[in-house]
């Protein structure tokens, strides 16, 4: 075959230079070039101030293979609690997300004062004081464990977050549409259920996304009050074996898997859903 | 829907009107967008509405089937009586279909889900029926192959034949149509108005916002024309077009017609 040079003519092509540093090679050498700084900075640190690395000890954590077989270790049980912590701590802000952002479109005069008390209180209060009073104080007026007091913490706060979201979403679908609905008798839950929500999927993916990330983020604040998740877990092993740079090393590469993982996730949704 | 003929008398003198407004008003916070309308609308009549921007015809036509609430006077609409709040609103809107000049398809439907989704939401038909009707009212406005495209896939034209099918599914009584082609490139204009020809021969009420005399003359029964939020003169279209009454009538008309 000949060389078809016509193709490449007909696009302009941007710069060498930017088309160089974009490409994919490249991209990923600028990348370990910085992970690798970083990890020497902190190792050289370490031996400046005498540290001393045992990574020999980490794998224990995550899993052992002994005669009575494969077990997973406690930085494994932490993740699975930091999920499960996450996931229904989710749903929750969710639900009361879509709760809140309807009571605030209503345009009933009742219902969005209710929205927005609960907003202006959940959006300036600290996260970490919110849990105490969910703990301390509602704990045990309500009989809440400290699993259950850190599901509703979590899932109020991110609540006040999601309401947001679903509320720009649904703003952004065209006004038409709710006439295009109207018009053949549909009422406005069918509009809502039918026509408006499917459509704001797509405005609110990318924001959701975030917000699933800072959900598995901020719920390492519940090992203030000892529930047994990722970062609970890290301090425990630290005070058994004095490892603090490996753990939490460790703890964070273990966030991070997750949280990129999410990310990737929600981007195939979103080709789904992409205009069609 | 069988072929009805309708005739023009017949329409004028039967039974009682299927819109009747009486002394409404319309306000937007103090402007005033209607002023004192009074007409009716029998069964089978077609009416066609012109006037300048802002005369007021899109908030009238929107009152019809509640988009809009009047402000004051009196309107029922196929017996029902309109006004704000009432619990007969979403039954009215199943009698009314609404045809919009930006179309308001749903986009992330189908051209078929388009058309099913009313009939099967709102009138609970079940699906098989619904597809079946769907199909029949899209071979109706000429595009039976367009079934399983999206809008957007559409040109402007084949989207408001399917805008059209999406009401007629709901097999309202009485079509309202607000400006159906002026969002159009020209050369579609004709194929939306061959399907509205098409609509009036079937004896359907018709009530029409548009500026296209030609199809005026060919189907109305009554012209009607606004300025200022009012309704400035009615008449049959021969006399419509030939010797209106009012002098802001003619000096409209004298403004279209030369293009
Ligand atoms: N939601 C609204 N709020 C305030 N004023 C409005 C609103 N809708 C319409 N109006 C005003 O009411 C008047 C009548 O509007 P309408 O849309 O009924 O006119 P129209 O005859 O349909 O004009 P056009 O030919 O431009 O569509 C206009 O002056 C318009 O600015
Ligand atoms: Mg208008």
């Amino acid at each position: 075959m000949h060389q078809s040079p016509s193709t490449d003519y007909v696009i302009p092509r941007p710069p060498l230079a930017g088309r160089i540093l974009s490409s994919a090679p490249v991209s990923i050498l600028i990348y370990l070039l910085v992970i690798g700084f970083i990890i020497y900075t902190a190792y050289d640190g370490s031996r400046a101030m005498g540290y001393n690395w045992q990574w020999y000890r980490m794998p224990q954590y995550l899993w052992t293979i002994t005669d009575e077989g494969f077990q997973w270790g406690e930085i494994a049980f932490g993740l699975v609690k930091t999920l499960q912590l996450s996931v229904l701590a989710f749903a929750l802000a969710l639900g009361l997300g879509l709760l809140v952002a309807l009571l605030r479109l209503s345009g009933l005069l009742v219902g969005s004062a209710v929205a927005r008390v609960f907003l202006e209180i959940v959006r300036n209060t600290p996260l970490l004081v919110l849990l105490y009073l969910f703990y301390y104080v509602l704990g045990p007026i309500f009989e809440l464990d400290r699993y259950a007091a850190s599901i509703l913490c979590l899932g109020v706060y991110h609540a006040a977050l999601i309401s947001e979201i679903f509320r720009a979403a649904i703003n952004s679908v065209a006004p038409g549409q709710w006439e295009g609905a109207a018009s053949i008798g549909m009422s406005k839950a069918q509009a809502y259920r039918y026509i408006v929500l499917p459509q704001s999927v797509r405005f609110m993916l990318p924001p959701m996304t975030g917000e699933m990330v800072n959900m598995v983020k901020s719920s390492a604040i519940v090992s203030v009050i000892a529930v047994a998740e990722l970062t609970t877990m890290g301090r425990n092993i630290i005070s058994d074996s004095y490892m603090s740079f490996e753990v939490w090393f460790t703890i964070a590469a273990v966030y991070l898997v997750v949280t990129l993982t999410l990310s990737f996730g929600v981007s195939l949704i979103e080709r789904h859903y992409a205009l069609k | 829907m069988a072929y009805q003929p309708v005739f023009a008398n017949e329409v004028m003198t039967g039974g009682n009107p299927i819109i009747q407004a009486e002394s409404l008003d319309k306000f937007y916070g103090s402007f005033q967008a209607l002023d004192n309308i009074n007409m009716s609308v029998h069964s089978g009549e077609r009416v066609v509405i012109c006037g300048p921007s802002g005369s007021g015809k899109s908030t009238l036509i929107r009152c019809f089937n509640a988009l809009e609430h009047h402000s004051a006077g009196k309107l029922v609409v196929d017996g029902i009586e309109v006004y704000e709040g009432s619990k007969q609103i979403r039954k009215l809107r199943q009698e009314v279909g609404m045809v919009f000049q930006q179309f308001n398809l749903f986009p992330h439907l189908t051209v078929l889900e388009n058309l099913t989704i009313g009939p099967m939401r709102v009138r609970k038909v079940p699906r098989a029926e619904a597809e079946a009707n769907a199909h029949r009212y899209l071979e109706r406005v000429h595009i039976p192959e367009q079934a399983d495209k999206y809008p957007s896939q559409l040109s402007g034209g084949q989207q408001q034949r399917v805008a059209i099918a999406r009401s007629l599914c709901m097999e309202s009584r009485i079509m309202l149509f607000d400006e159906p082609t002026s969002a159009l490139d020209p050369e579609m204009i004709n194929e939306v108005l061959d399907v509205m020809v098409g609509l009036a021969d079937t004896g359907m009420t018709m009530v029409c916002v548009t500026h296209e005399m030609g199809f005026a003359r060919k189907v109305a029964d009554t012209m009607i024309f606004m300025d200022g939020g009012q309704i400035i003169e009615t008449a049959p279209p021969e006399k419509f077009f030939t010797q209106p009454e009012s002098e802001r009538c003619r000096a409209f008309l004298e403004q279209i017609l030369e293009h």
